[in-house]
């Protein structure tokens, strides 16, 4: 069996009496799509805040291609290769497009202030490769035309598609997406799932928070459910949307086929 | 030619800044523009953690102090100026490390709050730490600084106001240049990041915590070395050169020039000091008239005269991209 990329074991997140996140364990395998469903409330945010360390967990470990990332700070786990977006889309508002793309890669950069200061050899190397991240992103995304534009002049799917472009600069080896397409018209949410397809079509391995069936149906490889914080369920989207448990989670007990 | 388009502005200013010696009218006003030169080396440092960062340090005039004690007490013990300005503003920088690490773990106005404590705590320091500082009279007698030394050509000294003007000017043209270098780059943006959206900035990678450390301790080191120039200058210091009236000052000059932009500080740093000048008679209404002139400021032109400016600027050349 091919080993996972990301590996979650026996996770366990408390707050004060409410169990968020219930002893849930998972595998993600390099190049997948796989999406996370469940109701409102059945933990799936908290798991993405527990995997890119918002978040600490109660119990359970998180390893990435083998190596413990539990508990670390997120800046240290987006530099080993995991990138998110915010369910509130979460962008630097008062910046430009390319300022945004720019700060993605970063932390892919030497940085360093004496050479910033003199404009030295690392500084220029780190610009020159900057440059050339934003730009394969901004045609990857096909936000080109508004390279130069302030965040706050984009359109919401615009927003959207930077974001997934922030996280995607950083050159990560899992993309944690949560719900890339809430609040977007249909139009729009074919944009976005053009857009995953296309990561994944680029060899990154994807993580999907999702609530529109047809597009989970539609891209994942293989589906996780959660329902008040534990996973009832786990397989290929024709499975799930067979498993009885599901269809009682998300339509209630009389409806039950 | 396209260099001289490029910067005719910023040459032009400096021929003006160059040419100030012949036109000012008298020694007293000389003696502003001096004083307003090391204000806008602490309102260009305080930029850097308020505006770039977006951290409120209310401890500013406290390192403005420590600046001015340590050159202070080191050239009257006999330490060339030239020595006893770096090791001060060094001084000043480390000191902020460990003001920095525990008020950093604050946010938003309980960093300003924990930062104005310490800059309370420095000034009561240097009052009270009599064996070292004084006490309340403060240190007299400070020499100006030492003349360089330049074999085969003579020495360059600071006795006059010209020199000390020129010198002064030097500091400020290279802390320009240093915080141009600075924040016009991905480091820069850096910044400007934890400032507008700190979870972002985490998620992206970015040590947040160390990000707003390195830019407190490089406005410190900065503000510190205009603390210890003036101290020089001066020729003698009191506990109040790291009162909060100083920070005050700082705040003033930085939001009516204009935050996270670089000739802001500048401006507000001269504008406000010589306007006073002009003002004299209304002085004792002075914090009246700032009190007013700042909540409307803040209202109407929340980026100072400089981002009033672009606005007006960018409204007059109709919607373009322009350069943040």
């Amino acid at each position: 069996m091919e080993k996972p990329l990301l590996k979650v074991e026996n996770l366990i997140k408390r707050f004060e009496g409410l169990v968020a996140v219930a002893d849930v364990s998972f595998e993600v395998y390099p190049e997948e799509i796989l999406t996370i469903i469940g109701p409102n409330g059945a933990g799936k945010s908290v798991l993405f805040g527990l995997i890119s360390g918002l978040l600490k967990p109660t119990s359970g470990r998180i390893f990435l291609s083998g190596r413990e990332i539990t508990g670390a700070k997120p800046y240290v786990i987006a530099r080993r290769g995991i990138s998110r977006t915010f369910q509130t889309t979460s962008l630097f508002d008062q910046l430009r497009v390319v300022d945004n793309l720019a700060l993605g890669y970063k932390m892919r950069t030497k940085d360093g202030l004496w050479s910033t200061l003199v404009h030295g050899p690392s500084w220029r190397k780190d610009k020159e490769r900057t440059e050339a991240k934003v730009l394969e992103v901004l045609e990857f995304i096909g936000l080109g035309h508004k390279a130069f534009d302030f965040v706050s002049t984009l359109s919401q799917v615009e927003q959207k598609c930077l974001s997934i472009g922030v996280a995607l600069a950083g050159d990560p080896k899992l993309i944690l997406l949560d719900e890339p397409t809430g609040g977007l018209i249909e139009e729009d949410t074919e944009r976005i799932t053009r857009l995953i397809r296309k990561i994944n079509g680029a060899g990154i391995t994807v993580c999907l928070i999702e609530h529109k069936m047809r597009m989970v149906m539609d891209l994942a490889h293989r589906i996780i459910v959660l329902n008040y914080g534990a996973k009832i369920a786990e397989g290929k989207p024709e499975e799930i949307s067979r498993n009885p448990e599901v269809i009682e989670a998300y339509l209630g007990k009389e409806h039950r086929a | 030619m396209t260099f001289f388009k490029k910067n005719g502005l910023k040459l032009l200013l400096l021929f003006i800044a160059l040419a100030v010696p012949w036109v000012v009218p008298s020694r007293y006003v000389f003696q502003i523009l001096i004083n307003c030169c090391l204000f806008a080396i602490g309102t260009l440092s305080l930029n850097l953690i308020l505006g770039f960062t977006g951290q409120a340090s209310l401890a500013h005039a406290g390192f403005f102090g420590i600046g001015a004690y340590g050159v202070a007490l080191l050239t009257k013990a006999g330490v060339s100026f030239w020595i006893a300005l770096p090791v001060s503003a060094l001084l000043a920088a480390a000191i902020g490390v460990g003001v920095g690490l525990p008020t950093l773990r604050t946010r938003g106005s309980y960093f300003a709050i924990s930062t104005l404590c310490m800059g309370v705590i420095i000034e009561i320091v240097a009052g009270n730490w009599v064996s070292l500082t004084g006490g309340q009279t403060g240190v007299v007698g400070i020499p100006t600084p030492s003349p360089i030394v330049l074999p085969g050509i003579g020495e360059i000294a600071f006795a006059t106001q010209t020199a000390q003007y020129y010198l002064v000017l030097a500091f400020l043209l290279f802390t320009l240049a240093f915080m141009h270098r600075l924040v016009y780059s991905l480091k820069g943006l850096g910044y400007m990041a934890v400032r507008n959206n700190e979870v972002l900035a985490d998620a992206v990678g970015q040590n947040t915590f160390a990000v707003k450390l390195q830019a407190f301790v490089i406005a410190n080191f900065f503000v510190g070395l205009a603390g210890g120039i003036y101290a020089s200058l001066l020729g003698s210091i009191s506990p109040s050169v790291a009162s909060i009236n100083i920070t005050f000052n700082f705040l003033v000059y930085l939001l009516l020039g204009g935050v996270a932009t670089l000739a802001g500080p500048v401006i507000g740093a001269f504008a406000i000091p010589v306007l006073m000048e002009y003002l004299q008679a209304l002085q004792q209404y002075s914090m009246i008239i700032f009190g007013v002139l700042l909540i409307l400021v803040i209202i109407y032109f929340p980026r100072g005269f400089m981002g009033g400016l672009t606005s007006l600027w960018n409204r007059i050349k109709g919607p373009s991209p322009g350069k943040g």
